[in-house]
């Protein structure tokens, strides 16, 4: 044995000065391993190989990693091979030089899923200098995938040498986050992790909280080691986890369950009793702790542990978490830094959060606005108004189906949109609401009916799966300015847009002559059919326009969202509301309110972010509230126009 | 005073004895009784009907006389159901958990049955405790008391809070939708304690008659339901005809004279809303037995809406008008939806009414809105008044 390991390591020596450039016989010293490398072994002789300095380690490391390096039956040799048939075409691995042989007398090299896996962590330190680009991109990635200490040294290396500043920058990044894991001095270490104080990433944050990753941990006397926090019983952590904890490091005897306790008696029943008690009287606790007090006394069972005993033994440890760096000052730079990351990041999620919550705002605007005019401005409450929002969405679906070119189907969708729910405005104003004027309530139940009538039109043309309805390229993708802070680009156009429609309408509302006769009309209709305006036709065109508004935001919501029947009744209630909330017959108002709901409903998903369902009730309910106290809205009508 | 509140509304002796005879006729068409005429099934259907027609006067007077369009009180029907069905599940269940404990050696203790009862009920949620609203679910009186009592609490504080600030008209209307839309979205939550989506099931199975067959069953609930309509048509009758009817309908009319001429209006408005509440919640605990099922889809604003469209379709302002309006509307939407209606074929096209029907009736809607604002109700003008 030990003649065999002595004969090993001459040769190594030997291998070592003279062929210093080639690779094959450091391979042939660990050939087995080579052939059947398993995951606990391979590591040294990775290092073996690497080692050796040769240049072809890189080159040998890819090949064994694809599976291509095959070996010689007869002296096993290790070759590079191609596949051709039943005929492989090796390359030797030190001279490159090129032979032709059939398959038979030589077997392929194939290394599992775990042993490629460390093959390419040996890999990537000769990637990051490779002269391709995109390789040296993939090993930095490769490595931010799953950092370990062996790569600080190349990657360091590798920085100055890098002549792609953007890939440069992120090498440094990188190099800051293993030095602050790996660095071995702890000075190196300090300043790697203050450096990362002004790093918002996700990754930096994730660097930070692995080094201050603490365990739980419990004893009898005062806290050792680099205590993260002392836990204190009753707030920080429950009797019974405590207890728990106790029982799992050994320092107390386990609690016997309730379940326990009954498996135990009915596994001792003799005669009809159980420790001289009738099995008929063990139907409540006291009585079956009464009974295994009497086995235990028999030492059949483990003791019960009461509850005065564990509150006890608790009490007589103490329990604190504990980092597992022993280092305090690593720990303490690390909790400093994660602390000043994290109130720029709580900045940054609060900037985010008001993104998030104009566009919903925008979105709540454009939907209600057509409502806001028809509601408002007429007294005329349009329960198809949702359907009105479909109808546009469909529009711009149908209109994909001719028009392939998605940025120009949208500029015809648009104005297309308008003009067919503007004339299905009208036709709906001439044959029902203009008999129903003075009878609210009712146009809400005709308008309704109208609502189901072409819900269900809609669902049996369309069919009830969703449509999509497809934005152009230039709006996909988000507006990135940090981990943290991100906008989708389709919502910051529905957001333009929700501006461009409160300017349009607030022209035509005031510089237009149709908007001074709708004005006019609204305050009083009899004055201003005195006046000469029609109101008939104002109110038609009221509606029309209402619902043309509608139309085009069924565009810009069908974007974003699905396109279905039911679309429609999903904003329904929500525009309702925000008419009501804003106040009604304002352009102001409603912008008042889209903004309010927006926000309000933004703001209590981020106190509750798992549950929408919960943010929506609380939403409703404070909207409930809110019309108590405002039941005009935030913009109230004064004058004889708010009568009634 | 009963006999002259009857003299003075024939109608509602009509009504009763129609509704006596209609029962009559089931029941003895029924499988219970052993013609077996009437399939048990369609029994149900014609139980769950008469409740529905029990919540449609409700409204009637809530709107019809009372002028407010409530969207909401499918949500105390609603509620109603899932009180009843609490305790049927509950019951129910520990029928099953006690069954199915009682072989082992050792009794078991009410910890442990309570825990069996939680985790059968509740596992379907991922949970195992029971939530505070079960507290009163063991026990069948309390939680009838629980049909009546939170509907009318609802209602009181919802309608205090609202006529208090002279929410009237649309705005009202608008309140009362969000009101429901705030319950279903809440009830849809898994940790609302009401298991979420997948609602109370197996309602149809009463504790403590597991030998009586269905048949037995549905008829049971059928004459419950007759006789509830009966008696709520009776109270709503003499409550309408009398002098509170005058001054809610006057109410109706015009609310500003009527509070010029002293009466507390809000007084009056918040009594019909409770009581109208409460029936509603009645009704509910008769109808989702014989449903079977109750889930949180049941409350959506859109079931408040037909709601106002079949009292709108029979006739506003009469009680006779909603319970046509309902069974009208409710037994055709069935036959039609149930595919009883056969297709028609236009050559190029054929007309599925599974597919159509709800396009008919908007339309319909939108023509007795327009052109018959009396609905079917207004018919019987006609028939009873000569035509001048």
């Amino acid at each position: 044995m030990l003649r065999q390991f002595l004969t090993i390591f001459i040769w190594l020596g030997f291998a070592g000065m003279a062929f210093a450039q080639d690779l094959q016989p450091v391979l042939q010293t660990h050939a087995d391993e080579i052939a059947k490398p398993s995951r606990s072994s391979v590591s040294a002789v990775l290092d073996d190989i690497v080692a050796s300095g040769a240049p072809q380690v890189g080159d040998f490391l890819e090949h064994w990693q694809d599976k291509t390096v095959w070996q010689r039956d007869a002296d096993g040799v290790f070759f590079f091979a191609v596949e051709g048939g039943d005929d492989l075409t090796l390359r030797d691995i030190d001279t490159g030089t090129e032979i032709t042989a059939p398959k038979a007398g030589f077997s392929q090299i194939k290394p599992n899923g775990g042993v490629r896996r460390l093959i390419g962590t040996a890999l990537v330190q000769f990637q990051l200098t490779d002269p391709d680009l995109s390789r040296r991109q993939s090993a930095i990635e490769s490595i931010a995938r799953r950092p370990n200490a062996s790569q600080l040294e190349p990657l360091l290396k590798s920085i100055d040498p890098e002549t792609d500043a953007t890939l440069k920058a992120r090498k440094i990044q990188l190099a800051n986050f293993l030095s602050a894991s790996f660095a071995p001095d702890t000075d190196d270490k300090v300043a790697a992790i203050n450096s990362l104080s002004s790093d918002t990433s996700i990754e930096a944050r994730a660097v930070l909280n692995q080094l201050l990753s603490a365990k739980q941990a419990v004893s009898a006397d005062a806290p050792t080691g680099n205590v993260a926090r002392v836990l204190k019983v009753g707030s920080d952590l429950s009797q019974d986890d405590a207890y728990a904890q106790l029982v799992a490091a050994k320092l107390a005897p386990p609690t016997v369950s309730p379940s326990a306790i009954r498996d135990a008696l009915a596994a001792n029943i003799e005669g009809g009793r159980v420790g001289g008690i009738p099995t008929a009287q063990l139907g409540t606790q006291p009585m079956r702790e009464a009974a295994y007090a009497v086995l235990a006394d028999q030492g059949i069972v483990p003791p019960l542990v009461t509850l005065d005993e564990q509150i006890s033994a608790v009490a007589a440890h103490s329990f604190y978490e504990v980092y597992e760096e022993n280092d305090p000052a690593i720990t303490d730079a690390a909790r400093a830094a994660l602390d000043s990351i994290e109130t720029r990041v709580g900045a940054a999620q609060a900037v985010d959060l008001t993104l998030d919550a104009l566009s919903l705002a925008s979105i709540y605007f454009l939907a209600a606005i057509g409502l806001a005019i028809t509601f408002g401005v007429m007294g005329v409450i349009n329960m198809a108004h949702g359907e009105f929002i479909m109808m546009g969405a469909y529009t711009g679906y149908v209109v994909q189906q001719f028009v392939p070119d998605y940025t120009l189907s949208i500029i015809v969708a648009l104005p297309l949109a308008f003009a067919v729910t503007f004339a299905a405005g009208v036709v709906m104003e001439r044959l029902v609401i203009r008999h129903l004027y003075h009878r609210p309530l009712e146009t809400l139940l005709a308008t309704f009916g109208i609502s189901v009538a072409l819900q269900q039109l809609a669902k049996n043309i369309f069919g009830t799966q969703a449509r999509p309805l497809t934005s152009p390229g230039w709006l996909d993708g988000a507006w990135v300015v940090s981990d943290v802070i991100q906008i989708s680009y389709i919502r910051i156009a529905i957001f333009v847009m929700a501006l461009m429609f409160l300017a349009l309408i607030l022209f035509v509302l005031k510089r237009t002559r149709l908007g001074l006769e709708v004005r006019a009309v609204t305050q009083n209709p009899g004055m201003a059919a005195s006046m000469g305006i029609n109101p008939d036709r104002i109110n038609m065109m009221t509606f029309g326009l209402g619902s043309g508004i509608a139309g085009i935001a069924g565009v810009a919501i069908g974007l974003y969202a699905k396109v279905t029947s039911e679309m429609g009744a999903d904003y329904i209630v929500q525009s309702f509301m925000t008419v009501v909330v804003g106040g009604v017959g304002n352009v102001w108002g409603t912008l008042a309110g889209a903004s309010l709901i927006g926000f309000l409903q933004k703001g209590i998903e981020w106190f509750n972010p798992s549950n929408t369902l919960a943010a929506q009730t609380y939403m409703v309910l404070f909207i409930i509230l809110f019309i108590q106290f405002r039941p005009k809205g935030i913009v109230a009508q004064k004058g004889r126009a708010a009568a009634d | 005073m009963n006999r002259s509140f009857i003299a003075q509304n024939p109608s509602v002796l009509w009504f009763i004895a129609l509704l006596g005879l209609f029962t009559l006729a089931v029941t003895v068409g029924s499988e219970a009784f052993g013609t077996g005429l009437i399939s048990t099934s369609m029994v149900k259907t014609l139980g769950k009907t008469l409740c529905l027609c029990l919540i449609a006067i409700a409204m009637d007077v809530v709107w019809g006389y009372c002028g407010i369009l409530s969207l909401g009180h499918f949500a105390f029907f609603g509620i109603g159901g899932y009180a009843i069905g609490m305790w049927l599940m509950y019951a129910r269940t520990e029928g099953i958990v006690l069954s199915s404990l009682s072989g082992q050696a050792i009794p078991s203790t009410a910890q442990e049955i309570s825990d069996a009862i939680g985790n059968q009920i509740f596992g379907v949620v991922g949970s195992s405790d029971f939530p505070w609203l079960w507290a009163f679910a063991d026990n069948l009186f309390l939680q009838l008391l629980m049909v009546v009592l939170v509907p009318g609490l609802l209602a009181l504080v919802f309608g205090w809070l609202a006529f208090r600030s002279r929410v009237t008209g649309v705005y009202l209307s608008i309140l009362t939708q969000a009101m429901t839309l705030a319950l279903s979205l809440w009830l849809f939550q898994n940790d609302s304690g009401l298991r979420g989506n997948n609602g109370l099931s197996g309602l149809q199975n009463i504790p403590g008659f597991e030998t009586a067959s269905q048949a037995d069953i549905s008829l049971a609930f059928f004459l419950g339901s007759a006789l509830a309509l009966a008696l709520g048509y009776l109270l709503f009758a003499w409550i309408v005809s009398g002098k509170m009817g005058s001054v809610i309908q006057g109410i109706r009319d015009n609310e500003a004279r009527v509070r010029f001429l002293g009466y507390r209006v809000e007084g009056y408005k918040l009594f019909i809303f409770t009581l109208t509440a409460v029936i509603s919640g009645i009704a509910g605990a008769l109808y989702y037995p014989q449903a079977g099922i109750i889930n949180p889809a049941e409350l959506a604003p859109i079931a408040s809406i037909y709601l106002a469209v079949w009292v709108a379709i029979g006739g506003r302002g009469r009680l006779y008008g909603a319970v046509i309006g309902a069974a009208f509307v409710s037994l055709l939407s069935s036959w039609f939806t149930g595919g009883g209606a056969p297709a028609i074929d236009l050559g190029f096209y054929t007309i599925l009414w599974t597919d159509w029907w709800l396009v008919l009736l908007g339309v319909s809607f939108v023509c007795v809105t327009l052109f018959f604002p009396k609905g079917i109700g207004g018919l019987f003008d006609y028939l009873v008044r000569k035509p001048s």
